[in-house]
């Protein structure tokens, strides 16, 4: 099966579970958790189930397309529920039987991996899921996101898009692997790999970076204070991308890394609380219109 | 009359670590609860697999016990009124008790004619009380808890499902929305949702399910599935009893199975293989007959044997992959220079309020240095020590180390060789993160045991520094184990460098950091009583009396080595003939030398009879044996020596007399004797009887 099947599969999977199906989120990010369809929607007592392929940008991981398994930007395949389904593995299994993965014939198992993102508050429980030894799944029950308490708690699923269709198409090359009939991902891919490899290590301009920071930072400063959530939040994710790209070059110390990082968190807890008050203010609307729904 | 009870917590995949505790806990809080409400039962076995918690309690009474015991009320006459009426007082115990005054009759209590019922508590159906082992479930405690949906439980996992049952009925109650059945569930993906019939039942209907339940027969199952695989090749396959633990509990019907990997691996050093495929693949490595690795490993899978090569190519895969990523490391890694990798120790920060990895590095060097040249090193000794404390930490800033942590040292030993240095040097690299854990041994060789304590005493000190001194069970840093490093090491060296002095070299190096939140005089003071209370434990264990701990322990605490063989050799000599007269004897020169104001110069002239002379005489002499370097158990036999001198001089001396000069004279004499006591050990803290 080629990623552009294995992507429409879970699309409509999922679908058939009554996620929304959303497009991937325009500014760049390091992992689908990040969008505001996962990091903002997971606040709150609102329903929410979406599924989305999130392009995940890793600066430091960029091997200038010469690495088989490590990517600049690779594809992750993203679930939310919220409230988590009580059949949510059964229903994460039957995906991978949609995808051909007849459990029977391999070994599944639930490992053990709790998840913490300290740059945005945010901390769950779960698993990675293993096929044959392979990690192909991070599942999370959300515990806490921007430093607030789910309540109720979000289920969500990450499957490493590139990573399961290796496995899939066994390959041993993450390039060789076929996006639909007739192109590979070295087709689409090895270019932009090569290149912002290249940019990321070698020519991007550090203190235009630092700028950029500076200037993301105060800006979401500023749409906070504005009340703006949304556009605030848009430069919350660019300073974590320009710390990204500044971190992967060594620009930065260690000693500078976590004030850093710092400031992206305090930015992210301060948008999750202010989102959660605008919210409540609206009267949370998507819970409302279900409980009006449900009485009908 | 009995049934069998059995209570099944159906659960989503727990974390392999807390599943045997979490077995025996419930197991544990079943028994008490059984116990606390009389109900008799026969025998109790326990269950776990990655997905269930139970236990199934044979020839459960029907019924608590009765109660039969006699109450005691009023005394007669407040129970009873001049007209010989019952008063209210006896009318309330009565009824308190669930009985009439008709019940009451008297019996006489130290002489006193008190108001008495028989009283019979009958037991109640254990069928009534059975819902109440839902309070045992949600009271289960887990060291990590999670909350799922719109549950207000905290859990280990969600609850899937529960059974309990009593004979064959269902005991009914819910927990977090899921209702108690007899139905329970069976493997994931090769069994099925499943009746169990009665609890005697259980194991076979998991089985038939394939679900091995009893954690030791599956661990078992495994051991034999991988001596199977050993002889079928002639192979070796070392078992870890930690992994073997782990894969077990990932499992509940295991199959072993092998895959290979390519022989050119086999190049990297040894702990990266392992590592990779213990650690990260929770595989088992294969050996030959000479014990050296060969291309294999063995896995085990939560399933039957269909399929096995598809998951065989699988693992090959991901290990593989795993592999050719430590083998680009590996040789990333031969490019390093060791003096560009200590440049970059200045912007590593090593704890944000301590400071740089540099600086650490810096201090432990610098604490070295002083520790060898206080144990008289020599000079080629002192040197290689130096240049292992120098570059004792390069290999943090290797690939494979940032890849792997768990192999620091292990690299920095084998880079350290490739790059030219010592192997005395690479070795003590290596050894100055030993004892890793509690079964490790310590450092053997000099520069790499002096190494080991630098390391770790600035890292104890430097964290108490900064006020994160541990408490509880909270030990982030794991303090206490490389306390307890030292201490094993200082031990096994049997070198006699004080402990207080150790302390006092590291906190100066400390001091001059000018990080600390504690003033000097803290620290130094915490970091003693931290140490003591390491020893006591250690002492402890090595099954010292109490009080004899607490008799080494109370002054400074000196050589570790010796503080030992001190306690040894009274939890030895403490059963023999004349160990009470002794300590009583040295007790009492102790005891009074409290008294000394101020210590004089002992004038013998002032000496009233010959027994005062005899034992001022005795104590110049052990004064000066003890300079000497006498054995502990010398040291005590001589203080023990002293015990007919110290009874005859306080059977025929008074020392608290009236005479200042006189009094001064003698309490200083006992003073001086008494130090030379307590040096070895605070008798007066020995209980004998």
């Amino acid at each position: 099966m080629n990623i552009q099947n294995m992507i429409l599969t879970l699309q409509k999977h999922w679908s058939n579970q009554g996620c929304i199906l959303m497009q991937s989120y325009d500014v760049e990010k390091g992992a689908g958790t990040m969008s505001p369809y996962t990091f903002l929607r997971a606040i709150g007592p609102e329903p929410w189930n979406v599924a989305y392929v999130e392009p995940s940008r890793r600066p430091a991981d960029g091997r200038y397309g010469e690495n088989p398994n490590r990517l600049y930007q690779h594809h992750q395949f993203q679930v939310i529920m919220k409230p988590s389904p009580d059949n949510i593995q059964e229903l994460y299994l039957d995906s991978l039987r949609a995808l051909g993965i007849n459990p029977l014939e391999h070994d599944i198992r639930f490992v053990e991996d709790n998840w913490e993102n300290p740059s945005l508050g945010c901390a769950g429980l779960g698993w990675e899921v293993w096929l044959d030894g392979m990690e192909i799944t991070q599942f999370t029950y959300f515990q806490q996101v921007g430093g607030l308490e789910c309540k109720p708690v979000s289920v969500e699923i990450t499957y490493g898009i590139e990573r399961l269709a290796s496995y899939i198409q066994d390959k041993e090359n993450v390039f060789d692997l076929e996006w639909t009939e007739g192109f590979t991902v070295r087709d689409i891919f090895l270019q932009p790999e090569y290149e912002h490899s290249k940019y990321t290590f070698e020519t991007s301009d550090t203190e235009m970076l630092f700028n950029l920071f500076n200037i993301y930072e105060k800006e979401a400063h500023r749409q906070m204070d504005e009340g703006l959530v949304h556009p605030a939040y848009d430069y919350v994710l660019k300073c974590s991308h320009t710390f990204n790209l500044l971190d992967a070059k060594g620009a930065i110390s260690v000693t500078e890394r976590t004030g850093y990082i710092g400031r992206c968190r305090n930015l992210a807890r301060k948008i999750a609380k202010t989102f959660y008050e605008e919210r409540e203010k609206l009267g949370f609307p998507i819970l409302k219109a279900k409980e009006e729904n449900s009485h009908e | 009359m009995s049934k069998d009870l059995l209570l099944e917590i159906g659960l989503e995949e727990m974390p392999a670590r807390f599943v045997t505790a979490s077995m025996e806990q419930l197991s544990e809080k079943v028994q008490k609860w059984l116990n606390e409400h009389k109900i008799e039962f026969g025998e109790i076995r326990s269950f776990s697999t990655p997905r269930r918690l139970s236990v199934v309690i044979t020839d459960v009474a029907l019924a608590q016990q009765d109660i039969q015991e006699e109450a005691k009320g009023p005394a007669r006459k407040i129970a009873l009124d001049e007209n010989g009426n019952w008063t209210k007082a006896a009318i309330g115990f009565s009824r308190g008790q669930g009985m009439s005054v008709d019940d009451i009759y008297f019996k006489e209590v130290n002489g006193v004619e008190y108001a008495h019922v028989e009283k019979f508590i009958k037991g109640q159906s254990t069928e009534s009380l059975l819902p109440e082992l839902k309070n045992i479930i949600t009271s289960l405690t887990f060291p990590k808890n999670m909350r799922w949906a719109n549950e207000e439980l905290k859990y280990i996992r969600p609850i899937k499902w529960l059974v309990a049952m009593f004979g064959s009925e269902v005991i009914p109650f819910s927990i977090a929305g899921v209702e108690t059945s007899n139905w329970t569930y069976g493997h994931r993906f090769l069994g099925s949702r499943v009746e169990i019939p009665s609890p005697a039942d259980y194991v076979v209907t998991l089985l038939s399910q394939y679900v091995i339940a009893d954690a030791a027969e599956r661990k078992s199952a495994i051991v034999s599935q991988l001596q199977k695989v050993e002889e079928e090749h002639h192979w070796v396959i070392p078992v870890d009893e930690e992994l073997l633990e782990e894969v077990n509990n990932l499992v509940e019907y295991p199959t072993a199975l092998f895959g290979r990997f390519e022989e050119e691996f086999l190049e990297l050093p040894e702990e990266v293989l392992i590592t990779s495929m213990k650690e990260h693949q929770r595989y088992f490595p294969v050996k030959d007959q000479n014990g050296a690795l060969l291309p294999y490993f063995v896995t085990v899978r939560n399933g039957d044997h269909q399929h096995l090569e598809t998951v065989a190519r699988g693992n090959e895969k991901v290990l593989r992959a795993r592999l050719a990523d430590a083998d680009f490391f590996y040789k990333e890694d031969q490019k390093l220079k060791i003096a560009k990798a200590l440049d970059k120790f200045k912007t590593i920060v090593y704890h944000e309020e301590i400071g740089t990895l540099a600086e650490k590095v810096a201090r432990v060097r610098s604490l070295t240095a002083k520790v060898t040249s206080e144990l008289n090193f020599s000079e080629e000794e002192q040197k290689l020590a130096d240049r292992a404390a120098e570059i004792s930490k390069f290999d943090l800033v290797t690939n494979m180390v940032y890849e792997f942590p768990e192999l620091q040292g292990f690299m920095g030993e084998k880079y350290a060789l490739q790059k030219g240095e010592d192997a005395r040097v690479a070795k003590a690299i290596n050894e100055h993160y030993m004892p890793r854990n509690a079964e490790d041994h310590t450092a053997e060789s000099n520069p790499g045991a002096a190494l080991a304590i630098a390391d770790k005493l600035d890292t104890i000190a430097s964290t108490f520094a900064i006020g994160l001194i541990p408490s509880g069970s909270q030990d982030p840093y794991a303090l206490r184990r490389q306390a307890s490093g030292i201490v094993q090491t200082l031990i096994h060296k049997n070198w006699d460098i004080k402990l207080e002095k150790l302390i006092a070299l590291s906190v100066e190096f400390i001091a001059e950091a000018n990080f600390a939140k504690l003033s000097l005089e803290e620290l130094e003071q915490e970091l003693i009583a931290f140490f003591k209370l390491r020893l006591k434990h250690l002492l402890h264990d090595k099954g010292i009396r109490y009080d004899i701990i607490d008799a080494v322990l109370s002054g400074t605490v000196g050589a570790v080595a010796s503080l030992v063989r001190k306690a040894e050799t009274l939890q030895l000599k403490k059963d023999e003939a004349g160990f009470k007269e002794s300590i009583e004897a040295l007790s009492r020169v102790v005891n009074i030398s409290s008294k000394a104001d101020s210590i004089v110069e002992i004038d013998p002239g002032l000496f009233e009879n010959e027994v005062e002379q005899k034992l001022y005489d005795r104590y110049l002499e052990v004064d000066k044996t003890i300079s000497s370097n006498l054995s502990e158990e010398e040291y005590f036999n001589l203080l023990v020596s002293l015990k007919d001198e110290i009874n005859a001089y306080f059977d025929k001396t008074m020392v608290m007399v009236e005479d200042v000069g006189l009094r001064n004279n003698r309490l200083s004499m006992l003073a001086k004797l008494a130090q030379r006591i307590k040096a070895f050990a605070d008798v007066t803290e020995i209980i004998v009887k």
